[in-house]
């Protein structure tokens, strides 16, 4: 903008070089190039980037995820589109620099000495006065004033005028430079550092993209890269205690590719520190790193924000999980010979077979969890409570599902955690502060019949206490996406399963129930005189309500009952009393079969914890059918081994990119708070002009600011009000000294 | 924050005598003393806390603020006020602490059994005078301007003033309970969604009356501080519905020095970008009802559309230093300075959004209500950023959480 007057055309057909070299800097292109990244930017923040592809093709079908997957937007930010745009930034940003530095530069030295009085009279600031001052006077103090408002003037005398020129700020100029040098360092340093390089590796051949989950032994060489075949790269690998590691592994479309390291690091211990409220502190990971080549030994405690830097690798703490931890449990029959047992052993990141009546299981154990830090369970209880009276146990328990601490990267744990905080702070009064119960530690596994359906369990290994009454408790998750819901076994005295399982055992004992009923039935019928036959009819049908309310549930009772007595044409006012006539039948039954289970477990008095017992007991049942699950897995007793996730990088680019940040924030301020301003002095002879007195001369003032603001026009007006005030026509010679100033 | 000049001495109007660069007067003398004493003390008094980076950014701070004292002679005052108020606070709570943290029950036993803790000095209380003051300036402005009350827009300045100075103590007292209640759960309240809001309230309210001053107007203070109230009304909200004043302990990735310097220069930038947003609403205004007239309640169009420019320069600058502020952390903190994390990216788009505004107005010269529409549209952008990343997008930065 500062030198638009010397490139005039001078050829008419001009060279593609030169056209491709306008149009590159040109600000329409800069501008259009800053919005198109900014959109393209924004695809990436709205969909999640390099998940398992799977995953989208669930979320979008099989039609739109080949679209997204072909214009690569599932890893948006290192397509070759994406880095085209880039690219284009850089050379627009170089092609300006190149163009305008050097122009720059000679406008930052310049004076503008040639100025003439018609172009001067012609600027937006401009004014022109008299003055009865001689040209020498007038320039002396044209010069002191320039100078303590701190320009760097030149005089240039010509033709009988003089005409003193001035500038200011042309670090201005320097600022721009800086500017947009900085960019360029930015973006170079930033694409130094970019799985650009692999890309290109993997699309000429030289990389295979490994997708198989198998040790790295079996990774073929394809898909190894030696050390120092990347400039630059981001890798993770997971790492058990007591193992070791000594390579990473670089996430690439929708599998990975192995960088081999010069060390290998030994995992000797994960921890995680705690505040007292449970919170999560700080995760540490005491590492060991030994140089292969020098043999050097390096032993420290990495941990978030705390990262171990060896020889421009770095180390950092960046997600945990579980590192196979051993456990044993027991599977309690549910299906078939409901109330057996067997004791069983696993270990997280495994899976078992089993085959249960024709079908075959698989059990995957995907997690353990140490602590599950929860607020009070009271809001639960109250939700619990809330619902109906037999479908109570399985409430979908979506906010106040207990939260895991300790599972996948711990950014986002950490955070749940907080959410369920505040979730707690708010359901008991707003006001009051959340407390906070460790429930103990849980389990998390799949259970995966034979069509691979699967359903998700998180069972705690020890009960957890709801004012007063402690229940095993069993997360269930359906599908992938559904709530996860409870299922609240209540303990018996000792704290076991024992009671809750005999009684179970019992009702789905047909010829158990049969044998009480038929008792129940002979005390009443006895007192009434009915006969045997009558008798034993009764009892079968109750025995078979009661099966009926066992395999199939309440509901299912309560409908065959409905259907019973419409079928005996018992409508209207007698329906609902013939009704809980029948539901209290069923109790009975069920309240005496429970005492019997009591007895054999060898408990005496009846106490009313036992009654709790009982009802909890009928919620439960009353929702197994639904439990998804032919055994209950109560977990017993652990070995808790983690596993450690660490970040291993390698970033040359960095030092670049921080010089160009350096660059750029300097340059930021050069160009906004400095202001490259010029001003113009003529003084002539004012006999020259048509109405001017002879001796007297006439001052042109005039001044241009790079940033047109406002500012400048108040500048200019002090300046030239100024000067005229001491130069002006109705100055007396010999001034006042310079005390006529504060 | 830019280099002193004429007009910014004298206001607005014409001078009759020109006036050189400011000189280092006696004032700013002392003032350059009294804060380097300052904080002397101050290191003297936690220096076994600190560490390096700790001492450079108290150091840092204390540079930064003898600069702005000296451009802005008003900030002076403000320093002292708030420096005694939160001394006398802190004065008390170490008598209460002096064995370092007595809980969370003791802190608010205390602050219930002393009348000016319960009612002004503890930081709930302090916030809350806070909110009242700034929310009471919006109809004070609004109201002077509509009937062209000078002393009612004194007012409402005298009234932004000490809702700042109630922000400030709100600030230094609430890190001093994060101590007492635990010392591991101590930390600059700036870690959190709630803290954050009170921080952006004091940072635009201060950059506000910062222009107010450099511009010698105060018509345009009701429209930037309804931005700020929106956001109060969101801190209120977020107070009393979901108890979010609570003191929680940091989550690991937030405990670093960097959230000290990050997180505060991100917020001059969000300030500024507001200011220049509800500056551009009432430039809309004024020019769809005509104009520039002869006895105008709002300042001239083009001063309006300068103070934009004044306010997005200041905030880009600042924004690109928390931007890489932020890079800088992410490397040490994630493993790479650039992830493209939602968050991250979201800077970036805001930083792009406005360095096109900026090339616009700087290189073609833009003006008028094109740039005033896009200021706004810049807001809205910056808002979803802040905000909307946390809320609708998951990635790395999700600790500001709803």
């Amino acid at each position: 903008m500062t030198s638009q007057a010397q490139s005039a055309p001078k050829r008419r057909r001009r060279s593609l070089w030169s056209r491709l070299y306008t149009w590159l800097t040109s600000m329409n292109l800069a501008i259009a190039l800053l919005a198109i990244l900014a959109i393209a930017s924004v695809i990436g923040t709205v969909l999640q980037q390099n998940l398992p592809f799977n995953d989208y093709v669930i979320q979008f079908g099989p039609f739109w995820f080949e679209i997204f997957n072909t214009l690569g937007l599932f890893d948006v930010y290192s397509v070759a589109w994406f880095v085209v745009i880039l690219l284009f930034l850089l050379a627009s940003t170089s092609a300006c620099l190149v163009r305008n530095t050097p122009s720059f530069m000679r406008d930052m030295r310049s004076f503008r000495a040639n100025a003439q009085s018609k172009s001067l009279r012609a600027f937006a600031h401009s004014r022109q006065f008299d003055s009865a001052l001689s040209a020498e006077e007038i320039t002396q103090r044209t010069r002191g004033l320039l100078d303590r408002l701190g320009y760097k003037s030149r005089v240039k005398e010509r033709d009988g005028e003089t005409l003193i020129a001035a500038r200011k700020g042309g670090l201005n100029r320097i600022g721009y430079v800086l500017t947009h040098l900085g960019m360029v360092v930015i973006l170079v340093g930033g694409l130094l550092d970019s799985k650009m390089y692999l890309k290109l590796l993997n699309t000429l051949g030289v990389v295979e993209i490994e997708t198989r989950d198998i040790p790295v032994s079996q990774v073929p060489e394809e898909s190894h890269l030696p050390e120092g075949a990347l400039a630059g790269f981001r890798g993770s690998v997971n790492i058990p205690e007591g193992k070791w590691g000594d390579v990473a592994f670089i996430g690439l479309k929708d599998g990975y590719v192995v960088q081999n390291l010069p060390f290998r690091i030994d995992v000797k211990d994960f921890h995680i520190d705690y505040y007292d409220t449970g919170m999560p502190k700080s995760f540490n990971s005491d590492i060991k790193l030994t140089d292969k080549e020098t043999g050097e030994v390096v032993e420290e405690t990495i941990r978030v924000n705390h990262p171990l830097k060896y020889k421009g690798y770095n180390i950092f703490q960046s997600s945990f999980g579980d590192g196979g931890t051993e456990l044993t449990f027991d599977a309690w029959q549910l299906l078939g010979q409901a109330g057996s047992r067997q004791e069983l052993e696993g270990k997280v990141n495994e899976e078992r077979s089993f085959e249960f009546g024709d079908e075959k299981y698989k059990l995957e154990f995907t997690d353990f969890t140490l602590f599950n830090v929860n607020p009070v369970p009271k809001a639960q209880q109250e939700s619990l409570e809330e619902e109906g009276p037999a479908a109570a146990s399985m409430t979908g328990a979506s906010e106040e599902e207990p939260a895991e601490t300790e599972e996948g990267g711990f950014l986002t744990a950490a955070t749940d955690w907080l959410g369920d905080t505040v979730f707690g702070a708010s359901s008991s009064g707003g006001k009051a502060r959340a407390e906070n119960v460790n429930f103990g530690p849980s389990v998390t596994f799949r259970l995966r019949d034979a069509a691979g359906q699967a359903v998700e369990y998180e069972n705690y290994f020890s009960p957890v206490d709801f004012e007063g009454t402690r229940y095993f408790l069993s997360g269930v998750k359906l599908g992938i996406n559904a709530p996860q819901q409870f299922l609240f076994i209540p303990a018996d005295r000792d704290n076991s399963l024992e009671t809750f399982m005999s009684f179970y055992a019992k009702l789905k004992d047909e010829d158990e129930m049969r044998r009480i009923a038929a008792e129940l039935v002979g005390q009443a019928g006895q007192a009434e005189g009915r006969n045997a036959q009558v008798q034993d009819a009764a009892a079968r049908s109750m025995a078979s309500l009661v099966s009926l309310f066992v395999e199939d549930g309440f509901s299912a009772l309560e409908e065959r009952v409905d259907q019973s007595l419409a079928e005996r044409g018992i409508t209207g006012q007698g329906t609902d009393q013939a009704r809980q006539a029948s539901f209290r039948v069923v109790q009975s039954l069920l309240m005496r079969a429970y005492m019997e289970t009591l007895q054999e477990q060898g408990v005496e008095n009846f106490e009313p914890r036992d009654e709790k017992f009982f009802e909890d007991a009928l919620d439960v049942i009353t929702v197994i059918p639904s439990y998804g699950s032919p055994i209950f897995v109560a977990p017993k007793s652990f070995e808790h081994i983690q596993s450690t996730g660490l970040e291993v990088t390698r970033a040359p680019g960095m030092f670049w990119v921080y010089l160009g940040s350096l660059m750029l924030t300097v340059g930021i301020f050069m160009l906004f708070y400095i202001h490259f301003r010029r001003l113009w002095v003529l003084i002539r002879p004012a006999d020259s002009e048509e109405d001017g007195e002879s001796g007297r001369h006439r001052l042109i003032v005039a001044g241009t600011d790079a940033r047109k603001n406002i500012d400048f026009d108040q500048v200019f007006d002090q300046f030239s009000s100024e000067l005229q005030r001491q130069t002006g026509s109705n100055v007396q010679k010999n001034p006042p000294s310079d005390s006529d100033k504060g | 924050m830019s280099v002193p000049n004429e007009q910014m001495i004298k206001g607005y109007e014409t001078s009759p005598h020109i006036d050189a660069p400011r000189r280092f007067g006696l004032a700013d003398t002392v003032w350059v003393v009294a804060v380097l004493i300052a904080s002397i003390i101050g290191y003297a008094q936690y220096s076994e806390a600190l560490d390096f980076y700790a001492t450079g950014t108290l150091f840092g701070t204390a540079a930064l603020l003898a600069f702005i004292g000296w451009i802005w002679p008003a900030m002076r005052w403000l320093t002292g006020i708030v420096a005694v108020i939160s001394v006398y606070a802190l004065w008390e709570y170490s008598a209460l602490g002096a064995d370092g943290a007595v809980g969370r029950e003791a802190l608010a036993e205390f602050q219930e059994s002393s009348f000016l803790f319960k009612f002004l000095l503890s930081s709930t209380a302090a916030t809350m005078w806070m909110v009242t003051l700034y929310l009471l300036s919006i109809p004070t402005y609004f109201i002077s301007t509509l009937v062209r009350s000078d002393y009612g827009l004194k007012v409402g300045s005298v009234l932004v003033w000490a809702g700042s100075v109630m922000g400030f103590v709100s600030f230094f007292t609430r890190w001093r309970e994060s101590y007492l209640i635990n010392i591991d759960y101590g930390h600059i309240p700036v870690g959190n969604l709630y803290e954050v809001f009170i921080v952006f309230a004091v940072f635009t309210a201060l950059l506000y009356l910062y222009y107010e001053k450099r511009y010698n107007n105060r018509s345009l203070g009701g429209f930037v501080m309804l931005i700020v109230g929106v956001s109060l009304a969101f801190l209120l909200w977020y107070q009393f519905d979901r108890a979010a004043h609570v003191i929680e302990p940091l989550v690991p990735a937030l405990n670093s020095w960097w959230m000290k310097i990050h997180v505060p220069a991100n917020f001059i930038g969000y300030g500024t970008f507001a200011i220049a947003a509800m500056v551009g609403i009432a430039y809309l205004i004024k020019y769809k009802m005509g104009g520039d007239g002869p006895n105008d309640r709002l300042p001239k169009l083009s001063v309006m559309d300068d103070i934009q420019y004044k306010a997005i320069a200041l905030g880009f600058a600042f924004f690109t230093i928390a931007t890489i502020l932020g890079a800088m952390w992410a490397a040490e903190a994630w493993g790479g300075y650039w992830s493209w994390d939602p968050k991250e990216t979201w800077a970036l788009i805001v930083w792009l959004n406005y360095a096109a505004w900026l090339h616009m107005r700087l290189t073609k010269g833009w003006r008028g209500p094109v740039m005033a529409w896009w200021s706004i549209g810049g807001l809205l952008i910056t808002s979803f950023a802040f905000l909307g990343v946390n809320m609708f997008l998951s990635g790395l930065h999700s600790y500001g959480e709803l």
